[in-house]
């Protein structure tokens, strides 16, 4: 199968050495977790427990607000001792449920599982993803049942996990294909029920031979299961599935390139089809979730376990002993790092996420959340300083590597003088604010900014007028 | 907030920014100063053809461009930002346009012209319409064509004396005004011209003249990057073509005058030429188009200052004429 990747793209050095071939670790149990309301996009959860009451693990401490939302869970047992606003690694502060352990670890009463997931209907396992808190765990953030909810109309034929993790550093999900096959292909065949398709694939950057291997094998086994014949209630309509139609999971190896994680980007290696601009995955039948996300449906779908921790890689020059690690949603940074070796004088840097698209932390007395992938304490010689930039000189590097195909030089400049509605022309809702044109550009101007800035100024602007 | 009370006391502050948090490391100066250095063996063969005179000017021409760039930074309160290299590339560029004859008041005002008018007026490093070298060459041309139509003949010599006596018209100032036989005849035969024409034995500006050394320099330009095929073999192979096509020598034509030093130094300087691929075919197109009509049909026996000028006008049509596919967009 010849793979057609995208144009464009860079290749930062990818630094997964120190830790790619380290196992996944349980970290300690936290003797206090911090859980924002809000680690996901849309509306922040409400907070259903008070300062006092005793919680277990995996009990329901914030309930989803709307159709775009998920529930928050207690990610330890113990006791509430504050409600409140706290840090976020996502930005400003934000309303949090503050645990103190009872040492215990025990989980909450009635979290059922269900051995036959596969013949269930899709509105439950949709109701169970929603329930357990599941949302796009690659850094997104986006709540999974809404993209496994694709309108009637759209007919869904790909279903593809993301084990691209094309951001340098970041090696948590590398190790948990190569450690947790089984869970992830479960996981993605209980979305390929969901959503009926046939065709599941598993896209991974050709630098992960092992993660390859294991998902291969894992994959191998799909081929031969009959899909059966309970999914047919859908929205109350009758859904053909022919006779003798198996399901087939194919592992696709990918160029190594960032953004090659990129939804779309993906997409378009797996099926060689492009989402057009301002169009969703759904508009090419595909949808796509991240591995960590797929084996975290299996666990809440087979086991009845809510999304209570995840596995992160805890790395960089400023991190004594780099480790993958599995932590509880909640643990604060300096917890997890000083499990690490603690951080050294190097460190002038600490993104969590990756170092392309991570999201730069203060303080390290902010928590782990559903979407860290990482922590990267970057060294003084790596993180660049954005207040110093220069003039564009039109040198076209960033229109070489932009993989949505714009002119992010002249989207710069126009946003610089405060032009939105033209950036807008220019294709400024296209950019996904992967940072290849800002890590090529010798005038080091920050042109991610530059679009977070203008998409804001925009959508202020839009919001006045209605 | 009470850290006794905060689960959250983190005492270290770090550095926070939007990403990407890691860089490719190139530099805008990095640019400036390898091309620069791309530059060097033409400058130093045009040193050893014309002599200290010629370093004296390359020279004069580097340190005024330097001396006008802070000078107008300083006087609009901007930063100064001479050791980014781009000025002194500029008066490197344009030293390299002049003969080695000129008297040396003249690379200090080609400079004034090149970094004050063209590039600082239009907003410094980044907003230049038009090559600042180039404009600088053009105006001494318009101002001081006594000095800039008689060029040297290679001497060799390490006198600083400006070199009157022995300057002639450059092969394609014999070219147009005695005809093609007449050129040959200063040769011992059409090979010999081609050699004599690629090791820059002949009359011309400083830097036009070594071509060996120039595609020396522009290859490692090419190897690294800096500057891709798309204008110079265009604009080149649009010269020999039609050249050949209206009964000229194609190889005379690329070989002289300032095509090579033009197409690969100055028809590819960022600010002033198109971003995107396909634009840039065009323009090195309209570059050939244009220095083939001057040198076969207009007044002046070379062309490819003004066509590299005229094709600067056209950059930011061209930009626009040829915006890349969008992701997902239908073609």
């Amino acid at each position: 199968m010849r793979i057609t990747s995208f144009k464009g793209g860079v290749h930062p050095p990818d630094n997964k050495k120190s830790t790619a071939s380290l196992p996944i670790v349980d970290a300690r149990l936290p003797e206090r977790v911090v859980i924002p309301m809000s680690m996901h996009i849309g509306a922040p959860a409400k907070p259903i427990v008070g300062v006092g009451d005793a919680v277990r693990k995996g009990q329901k401490i914030g309930e989803a607000q709307g159709a775009v939302s998920v529930p928050v869970h207690a990610s330890i047992s113990g006791k509430v001792i504050a409600v409140g606003s706290f840090p976020s690694p996502m930005g400003a502060d934000a309303q949090a449920v503050v645990i103190e352990s009872d040492g215990a670890d025990e989980w909450a009463d009635g979290l059922a599982g269900h051995d036959d997931y596969l013949s269930l209907n899709p509105d439950v396992l949709r109701n169970i993803i929603k329930e357990a808190g599941i949302v796009g765990m690659g850094g997104a953030t986006f709540p999974s049942h809404v993209k496994l909810s694709p309108p009637k109309e759209k007919k869904i034929k790909y279903a593809i996990l993301n084990g691209a993790e094309c951001e340098p550093y970041l090696t948590a999900d590398a190790r948990l294909m190569e450690e947790n096959p089984g869970d992830i292909i479960e996981g993605l065949k209980i979305i390929m029920a969901i959503l009926r398709v046939t065709d599941g694939f598993v896209g991974v950057e050709d630098n992960k031979k092992a993660a390859i291997k294991a998902m291969s094998a894992e994959a191998g086994k799909v081929a031969c299961e009959l899909v059966v014949e309970t999914y047919y209630e859908r929205d109350g309509i009758q859904y053909e599935v022919p006779k003798g139609c198996k399901m087939g999971v194919k592992v696709v190896p990918l160029p190594v390139k960032y953004p090659q994680g990129s939804e779309k980007q993906l997409i378009k290696a797996v099926t060689g089809l492009e989402v057009p601009p301002g169009h969703l995955p759904m508009d090419v039948g595909a949808v796509v979730q991240n591995v960590a996300t797929a084996a975290a449906i299996y666990q809440a779908v087979r086991f009845g376990r809510p999304l209570v921790e995840r596995v992160l890689t805890v790395t960089g020059p400023g991190i004594n002993e780099p480790r993958n690690l599995r932590v509880r949603i909640g643990t604060l940074f300096e917890d997890i790092i000083s499990q690490c070796g603690g951080i050294n004088k190097k460190a002038a840097k600490v993104v969590m996420g990756g170092p392309m698209m991570g999201i730069a932390q203060w303080s390290l007395g902010v928590p782990v959340v559903k979407g860290t992938s990482g922590i990267v304490a970057l060294s003084e010689r790596e993180a660049v300083n954005v207040m110093d930039f220069g003039p564009c000189i039109r040198c076209g590097r960033c229109i070489e590597v932009c993989p949505m195909g714009l002119n992010p030089s002249v989207l710069g400049q126009l946003i610089e003088k405060g032009h939105f509605e033209e950036a807008k022309d220019y294709g400024l809702l296209d950019c996904f604010e992967c940072g290849s044109c800002s890590f090529v550009c010798p005038s080091g101007r920050p042109m991610v900014q530059f679009t977070k800035w203008a998409k804001r100024e925009l959508a202020r602007k839009k919001q006045k007028a209605s | 907030m009470d850290t006794e009370k905060n689960p959250q006391g983190g005492a270290r502050v770090f550095r926070a920014s939007a990403g990407p948090h890691i860089r490719s490391g190139e530099s805008v100066p990095h640019i400036m100063w390898t091309v620069s250095a791309a530059l060097l063996p033409a400058a130093g063969l045009s040193v050893y053809y014309f002599g200290p005179r010629a370093f004296l000017i390359l020279i004069i021409s580097i340190a005024s461009s330097a001396a006008f760039e802070a000078l107008a930074q300083k006087l609009m309160g901007a930063k100064i930002t001479v050791s980014d290299g781009s000025a002194i590339l500029t008066g490197l560029l344009l030293g390299m346009n002049l003969p080695a004859s000129a008297p040396f008041y003249l690379p200090v005002i080609g400079s004034a012209v090149a970094i004050l008018i063209t590039k600082q007026l239009f907003g410094g490093l980044g907003y230049n319409i038009f090559n600042p070298a180039l404009i600088g060459r053009a105006f001494l041309m318009a101002s001081f064509p006594r000095f800039m139509t008689a060029w040297p003949v290679p001497q060799g010599s390490l006198s600083l004396a400006r070199p009157d006596a022995v300057t002639g018209a450059t092969p394609l100032g014999i070219l147009k005004e005695e005809g093609y036989r007449k050129l040959l005849s200063h040769f011992a035969s059409r090979h010999d011209m081609y050699v004599q024409l690629l090791l820059g034995h002949r009359g011309g500006a400083m830097g036009e003249t070594g071509v060996i050394a120039l595609l020396f320099g522009a290859a490692y330009l090419l190897y690294k990057g800096y500057i891709t095929w798309h204008i110079p073999v265009t604009f080149i192979a649009t010269v020999a073509v039609l050249t050949a096509v209206f009964g000229g020598d194609p190889w005379l034509a690329m070989l002289s005058g300032g095509l090579v030093l033009g197409a690969f130094f100055m028809a590819t300087d960022y600010v002033t030429v198109p971003q995107l691929k396909r634009a840039q075919i065009a323009f090195g197109l309209g570059c050939g188009i244009i220095t083939a009509l001057i040198r076969l049909e207009g007044g002046y026996p070379e062309g490819v200052c003004y066509a590299i000028l005229l094709m600067n006008c056209f950059t930011p049509l061209l930009d626009r004429a040829f915006r890349p596919r969008k992701f997902g967009e239908v073609a």
